[in-house]
């Protein structure tokens, strides 16, 4: 049951204490959505004066440990969970002598991380990329040593495309692997990436789109190759719509549909059902109105996909859940 | 101690000064035991449920819910004591330098340079290791003959990072700690020493000697200071060791640290079970570092009770008096 809170790459949990002028929130959470959630909090108080809104990017298991921890003492109410914006998780690699964009398919990438395909030159891969002079080079796995929301998407998404990958790995924040080595944050992965000839890993796409390091496509449930880009992640998240169950915690992985980029994910905001301070509740409901509407032009230019109408419409709905009186 | 015998009357304000520093160093007691107790309290969990099992198993497995120390141990105490290998000899030949063989003027920035090394925050060291260290370490594995690489020790792919750039990353931290220490303690060797050594005709090889068998409890303790910051260490090693779990004699191989697994999974950790299995993790580098400690403690206790004037006899090449 644990293991379902911490479905995503975010939970920001929400505590805090009213003053009288205005009325203070803070939160904690993963690292992931922090650029955006930061941006917003600054843009709602410019709005609000009123309201003051801090974020400490703690890390998600951190976050949701103090959000279960309130709710054992305080506040015995459901916690919710709320779609914030989206993000996607992008295969980057250095291979010598290659300059094109490579393709992946799930079953290659599984493969490859697997330890069992180990050399670029491999027919699996040279299969998908016709054309390409690919070399005989080593292949070195690079991976998140610290846990993280990305590893959390990256894993889930081999464990769906690859029944021996759930096996032998299996999905959490930080795993077992079973080649390579491993990296702290984006920029370790990157930086290993870059100096490792042969290398191949995974990081964030802002991290990717900011720091403009290459990334190949990745084939879709419809055998299509996407590259990542914000349009392709709020496609997945489109495509997973209909079948959005009332908590939205769900999984957008391998999403069916020709533009979807399959690994991508959703990140959440936790927000006590029923909150002792029916006030911060009402400022939570109000902001988080705002952040699903205005809010979400800002999310592009920070690299992360804005969610697509349905979502929003299904989550305006449930806020009125909360409990602000 | 005579004085106090004879004075009638104890004064208040050596009553208060002496509560006073009794009730801070009973502090470092207290907070010792305080930490001790909440790493356990916090690790209970696993504690009872893998018991011994936990400093002996090789699996780390957030998933499957398997947790085992001895990776982990093993990467600490590997790369800790590599550094001690690489640092000491450096140290101790600045040490030397400049407190027996350096001229005036050149004393000073030579302190002052290699403090400057121990203010440098380690995530810069990290930073440095990743982009100029590594790539440097890679070539070196790269061009390693084939010959060498029968060795255990000199075994697998060239990847750059792993515990060779560890250990290099480390013993430069620990330099001017171990250093800086050793300056000070051979600061402190009485001159009649040395004076005594010229005497009885030595050179000043054989003086330098002398004074550094004077010192060598000193010495000893700056060695066991650098070991404990090697031990504790996080930022810097987890950024150039590759963060594998696995025990490797290879110096080539990605491994792990107790202090790296600890602050790279600490923050995502939400099962109860996964978080008691990193305060263990905790616990053990604790359990770890007070036995060092203690065995250090008895190193130079044991040191400093031998007079072994026939050690001292060897170094001066001389017929030494009985009495020495």
């Amino acid at each position: 049951m644990r293991r379902h809170v911490l479905t995503g790459i975010a939970a920001l949990a929400l505590t805090g204490a009213a003053l009288t002028a205005q009325t203070q929130i803070n939160g904690a959470g993963a690292t992931f959505p922090n650029p955006i959630y930061t941006k917003w909090f600054s843009e709602y108080n410019k709005l609000h004066r009123d309201v003051l809104i801090n974020y400490q990017s703690v890390g998600s298991g951190a976050g949701i440990q103090q959000m279960i921890k309130k709710t054992v003492f305080f506040a015995p109410g459901k916690i919710l969970h709320f779609p914030t914006v989206l993000g996607a998780v992008v295969p980057v690699y250095n291979v010598p002598g290659v300059s094109q964009e490579l393709k992946f398919s799930g079953d290659v990438l599984a493969n490859i991380i697997l330890g069992k395909v180990t050399k670029w030159n491999d027919a699996q891969i040279a299969k998908l990329n016709l054309g390409v002079n690919l070399p005989s080079t080593d292949i070195t796995v690079v991976h998140r040593s610290d846990g993280s929301g990305t590893t959390y998407i990256w894993v889930d998404y081999l464990s769906k495309v690859s029944p021996e990958f759930k096996k032998t790995v299996g999905v959490a924040t930080s795993v077992k692997w079973p080649a390579g080595v491993g990296g702290k944050g984006n920029e370790g992965v990157a930086g290993l990436v870059s100096q490792t000839p042969g290398s191949i890993g995974y990081v964030e796409l802002i991290y990717a789109l900011q720091t403009k390091i290459a990334y190949g496509t990745v084939q879709n449930m419809n055998g299509k190759f996407v590259k990542a880009s914000t349009d392709a992640v709020t496609a997945a998240a489109a495509s997973a719509a209909s079948k959005m169950p009332p908590d939205f915690r769900v999984s957008i992985t391998n999403a069916p549909g020709d533009d979807v980029y399959p690994i991508s994910s959703f990140t959440w905001l936790l927000l006590y059902q029923d909150a002792q301070d029916k006030k911060q509740a009402k400022t939570m409901v109000d902001f988080l109105k705002w952040a699903l509407t205005d809010g979400q032009k800002f999310a592009p230019d920070l690299g992360y996909a804005p969610l697509p109408k349905p979502v929003i419409e299904m989550e305006m709905k449930a806020l009125d859940q909360i409990k602000t009186q | 101690m005579i004085s106090s015998r004879h004075t009638t009357k104890i004064r208040p304000d050596e009553i208060i000064f002496r509560a006073g520093t009794g009730v801070f160093a009973v502090l470092i007691i207290g907070v010792v035991a305080a930490i001790a107790f909440e790493l356990y309290r916090q690790s209970k969990l696993s504690i009872y449920h893998f018991g011994w099992q936990f400093w002996q198993t090789d699996s780390w497995d957030p998933v499957a819910g398997e947790f085992g120390a001895r990776p982990f141990i093993w990467g600490t105490l590997y790369s800790s004591i590599l550094a001690l290998i690489i640092s000491t000899p450096i140290a101790l030949g600045i040490a030397i330098f400049i407190s027996e063989l350096a001229p005036g003027r050149l004393r000073l920035p030579l302190v002052f340079l290699t403090e400057l090394l121990a203010a440098i925050p380690s995530i810069v060291y990290g930073v440095w290791g990743i982009f100029v260290l590594v790539p440097f370490v890679r070539q070196l594995e790269v061009n390693t003959p084939e010959w060498l690489k029968v060795l255990p020790v000199f075994k697998g792919p060239p990847l750059g990072v792993g515990m060779l750039s560890a250990a290099i990353v480390l013993s430069i931290m620990v330099i001017p700690f171990t250093s800086s220490i050793a300056r000070e303690v051979l600061k402190a060797v009485p001159q009649a020493q040395r004076e005594a050594a010229y005497a009885l005709g030595a050179t000043r090889w054989e003086a330098i000697r002398m004074a550094l068998f004077y010192a060598r409890t000193g010495i000893i303790g700056a060695v066991m200071l650098g070991l404990g910051r090697a031990l504790g260490e996080t930022m810097a090693v987890t950024m150039v060791i590759g963060n594998t779990p696995q025990i490797a004699a290879s110096l080539y191989a990605p491994q792990y640290t107790m202090a790296a697994v600890i602050a790279n999974e600490f923050s995502e950790a939400a099962q109860e079970l996964y978080l008691h299995a990193l305060v263990e993790i905790g616990l053990v580098l604790f359990i770890i570092t007070l036995v060092i400690n203690m065995m250090s403690r008895g190193l130079i206790w044991s040191l400093g009770r031998q007079k072994n004037p026939r050690r001292a006899r060897r170094i001066l090449s001389t017929p030494a008096p009985e009495s020495a």
